[in-house]
This record gives C-alpha cells, structure tokens and sequence, in this order.
C-alpha cells in the first residue's frame, strides 16, 4: 500500500529537543494555544481517569456494597466473577479443559505467524482439538455448549470462524474471478448478499430460519447455528480481502507457470494463490479484527459471551449500577487484543508480508 | 475449429468445467429444494402460512418514535416503513456527525502538532479496536445517568442534554412552508445545473464565470424563497415545563446513544481514510502548486484535496455504507430501527421468520447496491479525468 518509509531518500537529521518542541508544539501562535489547551485537557483527563480506575478504585469484594467505601472502580465484579468472565459456566472441575483449549486455539492461529507449508494443517487440527476438549469428544464427560461463555467464546467463535472461513473465502475469491459464467454467477451473487447485510439479521436467521430448513426433529445447537453464519458471513468479507492479493499478482506469472506446463489447477495451487494470499494477509488480518469484535453480537441470540456474562452480573441485584466498570473490562479486553493485532498487522504491510525484515 | 466453438468452449471451460457447473447447479438445487420442503413441513406443524398476506393484518403493538404518524390499528407493512425511515433517519444523522468528526480526527493525524497528532491517533485507536455494541451499551448508559430534566445540561434556550434526551430548536413553518421548501429547491437544482455548466465552459474554453456564481444563485434563491413567503416564523424552543421540557425538536435517549456511538465508531474509521487521501498526495503536487503561484488555500483545495478526494470516495461510501448496516445494532438499546421493529416485533407476533427476514435483507441489498453502484460511477468518473489531463 504506502511506500516504506526510507524510500524516498530523505534523511531525517536528528534535531534538538529544543528544535523538535519548536516544530512538533510551537510552531505558530495557534499551535502553542492549542498545545497549551490539550495539555490542560489531557492531564485532567488522564489523571480523572487514573484515579477512577486505579487509584481509588476497589478490586476485591463480593458485592457492590464492599465498593462503596471508596469512590472509584469497583472492578470487584470482574474478579469476583474471574471464571465466568473467562469460561462463562463451564463446570469448575474441568476448567483445564478450558486452558488445553485454549492452547489448541493459539495452534490454530500459529500459521499466520510461522507461515510455512506444512504449519497451514495445524489451524483445522487446532480447532478440532479445541472442540474436542470443551465438548468431550466422547472420551471425556460432556459439556453442552450451553454452559460454554466467557472471554474464551469470543476467542473460540473468532478463531474458528476465521479458520473456517479463510478456505471457504479462496474458493468465493477464485470463483469471482473464473471465467464460467454459472460459477461467478452464483460466488459474485453470494459475496454480495451476504455482504450488503448486517450481521444482525444474519444471526436471527441463524436463530428462528435455520431451525425451519432442518428436518423435523433435528436441531443444530445455538452455538452451531451462530458459528455456521458467522463463518459464512467472514467468508464473504475473505473473499474480498484475497480478491485484492490475487489481483496484485502479475498476469506474467501465470502466464509463466502455464507455458512451463504446469494445468490450470495447479498454476492457481503452487503459483498464484501462494503470492496473493501473501499480500493479502494485512487485509486478511484485518478482517479477522472486525470479525473478532462482532463476536459480541452473539449474545443478542442469547450466547453468553463476555457481553452476556457482564450483563449477566449487572442483572444481578448484588451488582446493579456498575456498567461502567462492566463496559470499560470488556472494552479493555478487545482493545488490547485488536490493537496488538492491528498494529502486528501494519508493520506486516510495511515490510511487505516479509516477516524476515521487520524483526 | 471454428470461432463460435472455441468462444463456447471458453465460456463452459471445457468439458471439466461443464460438469462442474452442472454439477454445482445441481447439488445447490437440489439443497433449495430440501430445505424448502423442511420447511413446508416445519411450518405447517406450527400452523404458520406463508406468503406476504400478513404485511396487511394489523400490527397491534406501539412504536416509541416515529417519523410518520403510525397507529397500533396499522399494518405490518407500515411497520415496514416506519422501521426503515427509523433507519435512515439515524444513518443520515450518524453519517453527517462521522463526516465531521473523522474529517477533524483524519486531518489532525497529519498536523505539524505533537500533541494532536497523538490525541487523534488515540481517539482513532480507541474508536476503531473496542467493539461497537459495546460502545453503543456506554453511550447509552451514559445518557441514562444524564442529569434530570431540572439540572439539564446545555445553552440555555436552544440545546439541553437530559436523561430523557437531547432537546434541539424546531423552526416553525407558516401556510407557505410547502411553497418556499418548493421554490428553494428548485433554486438549488438551477444553482448546481448552472454551476456543473460553468464549470466545463471554463474547462473546455478556459473563459466563464466562476462556478462559484451558479452556488451564489442558488443561496440566493433560497433566501428569496424564504424571505418571500416570511419563513421560518420563528424558532419553537424547548423550554422546561414541570417536569419535562416541551417544544422543540426532541430526540429519545436511545437515538441520541445510537447516533453518539454510531458517529463515534465510524469516525474512527473515516480518520483513517482521510489520513490515507491526504498521504496519498505526493507533497512536490503541493510545493509545486505553490511555486506556480497559487496560494495555500488554493493549492489546497485546486490540486491536493481533488486528487485526494478520488483516493478517499470509495472507502469513504463503503463506510457510510457499514454505518447504515451498523445502525442494526439498534435492537440493543432499543430504538425502533428497521430490524428491531420488524424483524423482532412484527416476526414475534406473526412467526413469518423467513418472510420478514428476507425483506429486510433486501431493504439493506437496495442500499448497498446503490452506494456500489455510486463508487463505480464515481470511479468510472475520476478515470475520465485522469485521462483528459
């Protein structure tokens, strides 16, 4: 996207602190007002919002009255509430399982950060392994998926969907970009349904018109029917994003492959794809950002997420009147997750993909 | 071979294409066809008819807020149209304050000064990685521990902030309100004909008026219109009476959360694209623009912002286009958008699921469609620029 920063062969010269204030915070009359203003501004800012948050706020306690000494935080309903925030209700002796999932999510995503051939199978193995510990797999005791929630749902639900979705994108990619007219028909026709609708609308037609297309009798678990739409809905915004890598690559290389003698499916297999998923990974990662935070939508449908688990306990009477301290955890919760993504990201697209030269 | 055969085997891609088009056709008929009768099967045993026949049965449950009268005695498919000018209303609002605010947030990226810099890349960063609905809960319980009607926050007369919601002047129309809305439009089409004329005169023979003119007729014509017909009379304010207020325009808690958090969030998104626009512009178009002598302001707006402009339409539309989509999130906190009163209410009550589901889908694909196909004029346009320079 923007050109890397030392190309154009400016040197920076390094400059005084007395000269960097000069420019960056005095440079007119109006710069220093306004200097002067946001530093009123953002001190009292931050320091308010320090003193809320750390300083005088209460961490533990087992209901909103321990809170009532101090005027700040009472962040005594998140800790209070530790395993439900992180497992939702999952049951207290099998909370291992949780973590061993856990460990198989963070295989899933390995891919994107080692990024050689053979790491592409751990996502699918990842994300069965963490379905087979939450759910028993028949070896271990079952567990609904109805006592499945907490921070780690959201993880489970943006993982998985992200996992199932990045295939199902390639094939939407390459089909809007086929020449059979049946197939760009139907992928073009797809990618723009599923994309002119809000993901709120897809959700309730997960949850009162999928039950409707099964046959009688048979009926997928919420989280399936959530977990179907949302991989279906992220699909669609995949396909996009590679649409983009695959358009960035040069037509002479599949030009190339083909005069070597290489068929149709494997120039796309061993020669196209491989460069533009490469540059698409920015975009894909992005993507998966977005995906991540809709994740709290789940709980419209009931699913008790991080957001249904906090509004959960804000129901509850020992606990009402504390949502700014529900919303600011579970704001923290994804900032700091997206914003560490994002920014991994940016300097993905710096370095053009090359993990190698960013380090 | 001969043309015709080879521009077919081209199309069909050969026999292994054929069959897997075919083949595809097929097991994609053949799932519609499995799920419809499933659900034929379900919806006869719950005793549900499909079809549109109860878009005219009546509704029988109230809307808090709405644009155009509705009655509980309506039909659903007022509740439609109530439900989608709802929608709009709040995208139109939230799309106008995200403008703004991504404008100012995109344009203090770039600034010379440290701490702007730095306070609008934190706003972006907040704005854009902590989840909307999220944002739209805090807005909203925000408004909730507002001050009571009595301690109301605001410029006294014209503006107040309450728990009950955000109270704005209403300028009052006379018996002639219809015919100046009339006559001041039709001034600002003859305006904007009048100037889109000037301008390529001054293109094509580099001698014409300013198309400035054609925009000073059109405010001219909208203050004639005004003035003619004595509009507006004046300003109905909102005024404390016991113990609301009353007068004015007056906007629920749950609109004015909705709108704050929808603006919020998307402006975080329109800073970016706006500090991509203006990076985009390489600085020599500026110094050169300068050194042949047009001042700041004109080089600004004469050669950096157009070029700018075409890098930042497209992502721009299609965050207009996320807002509108966004402002679903509405069924949250409860405000009677298109899919809260539709396809919440009107589907509870009548459990036409897939019915409902299906028309609001494609209230949404109606709109999509039409800001893509806007990107795609607009870019067909920037092209034709790029190329007659």
């Amino acid at each position: 996207m923007s050109a890397p920063n030392n190309v154009s062969g400016r040197r920076r010269p390094r400059v005084s602190p007395f000269v960097w204030l000069r420019r960056n915070l005095f440079a007119t009359p109006f710069d220093a007002v306004l200097t002067v203003g946001l530093t009123v501004l953002l001190a009292w800012g931050l320091w308010s919002a320090l003193q809320w948050a750390v300083i005088d706020a209460t961490w533990v306690g087992d209901s909103r009255a321990a809170c009532e000494v101090r005027d700040g935080a009472c962040w005594a309903i998140v800790t209070a509430r530790w395993r439900q925030v992180v497992a939702g209700f999952y049951p207290e002796g099998h909370l291992w399982r949780v973590a061993a999932a856990g460990i198989c999510l963070a295989m899933a995503v390995s891919p994107v950060v080692v990024r050689k051939g053979w790491s592409f199978a751990l996502a699918p193995l990842g994300v069965v392994g963490a379905f087979a510990f939450l759910g028993g797999a028949g070896i271990l005791p079952r567990v609904p998926t109805e006592y499945w929630g907490g921070v780690f749902l959201n993880f489970l639900i943006g993982v998985s969907g992200a996992v199932f979705a990045l295939p199902l994108g390639i094939l939407l990619a390459l089909g809007r970009r086929s020449h059979l007219p049946i197939i760009k028909l139907l992928t073009v026709g797809f990618i723009e349904i599923v994309r002119g609708a809000p993901l709120i609308t897809l959700l309730f037609m997960a949850s009162v018109v999928l039950p409707l297309f099964t046959p009688t009798g048979v009926s997928l678990d919420k989280l399936t029917r959530a977990l179907v739409v949302i991989t279906l809905f992220e699909s669609a915004y995949m396909a996009e994003s590679i649409r983009g890598g695959l358009q960035a690559v040069p037509k002479g290389q599949a030009e190339a492959a083909r005069a070597l003698g290489l068929g149709p499916w494997r120039t796309t297999g061993l020669i196209v794809l491989p460069q533009a998923l490469s540059v698409a990974i920015p975009a894909i990662v992005n993507t998966f950002i977005g995906l991540f935070k809709d994740t709290t939508l789940v709980y419209v449908i009931a699913l008790l997420d991080v957001t249904g688990v906090m509004r959960q306990a804000l129901a509850d009477y020992s606990w009402q009147g504390l949502e700014a301290e529900a919303y600011v955890f579970i704001a923290l919760v994804f900032w700091i997750t997206c914003f560490a993504i994002s920014r991994w990201s940016a300097r993905l697209e710096r370095t053009g993909g090359r993990l190698k030269e960013a380090r | 071979m001969g043309e015709g055969r080879r521009r077919l085997q081209r199309l069909t891609g050969g026999w292994g294409g054929l069959a897997l088009q075919v083949g595809l056709v097929a097991v994609l008929v053949a799932t519609a066809w499995w799920m419809g009768h499933n659900a034929e099967v379900n919806m006869q045993t719950r005793g549900v008819a499909s079809g549109f026949e109860f878009l005219d049965r009546p509704a029988g449950f109230d809307i808090t807020q709405t644009l155009v009268p509705y009655e509980p005695t309506d039909t659903h498919r007022r509740v439609f149209l109530v439900g989608a000018l709802n929608t709009l209303l709040v995208a139109a609002l939230g799309i106008a304050a995200a403008t703004g605010l991504g404008l100012l947030a995109g344009v203090l990226r770039v600034s010379r000064n440290y701490l702007a810099r730095t306070a609008a890349t934190a706003y972006v960063e907040l704005a854009r990685n902590t989840p909307l609905p999220v944002q739209i809960l805090v807005w909203y319980n925000l408004m909730l521990v507002a001050p009571p009607p009595k301690d109301a926050l605001g410029i006294d007369g014209l503006i107040f902030l309450t728990n009950r919601g955000l109270y704005l002047p209403k300028p009052v129309f006379n018996a002639e309100g219809g015919i100046a809305f009339a006559a001041a439009g039709a001034a600002v089409v003859v305006g904007a004909l009048l100037a889109s004329w000037l301008k390529r005169r001054r293109t094509f023979t580099g001698h014409a008026p300013s198309p400035r003119w054609g925009w000073a007729l059109a405010l001219a014509g909208v203050v004639a219109a005004l003035v003619a017909t004595g509009n507006p009379t004046g300003f109905d304010l909102p005024h404390l009476e016991g113990w609301g207020f009353t007068g004015g325009v007056s906007l629920a808690p749950a609109l004015t959360a909705l709108w704050a958090a929808l603006s919020f969030y998307t402006g975080g998104f329109i800073a970016e694209v706006v500090r991509g626009g203006l990076n985009a512009v390489s600085p020599g178009q500026g110094e050169a623009a300068r050194s042949l002598g047009l001042d700041e302001g004109q080089a600004l707006s004469l050669v950096v912002l157009p070029q700018a402009m075409r890098v930042i339409v497209p992502p721009l539309a299609s965050q207009y286009l996320n807002l509108t989509k966004n402002s679903s999130l509405a069924v949250i906190i409860g405000y009677p958008d298109l899919v809260a009163v539709f396809a919440g209410t009107s589907l509870n009550q009548t459990g036409q699921a897939i019915e409902t589901l299906a028309l609001v889908m494609v209230f949404y694909l109606v709109i999509s469609l039409s800001i893509s196909a806007f990107m795609n004029w607009w870019n067909s346009r920037s092209a034709v620029w790029a190329v007659s320079r």
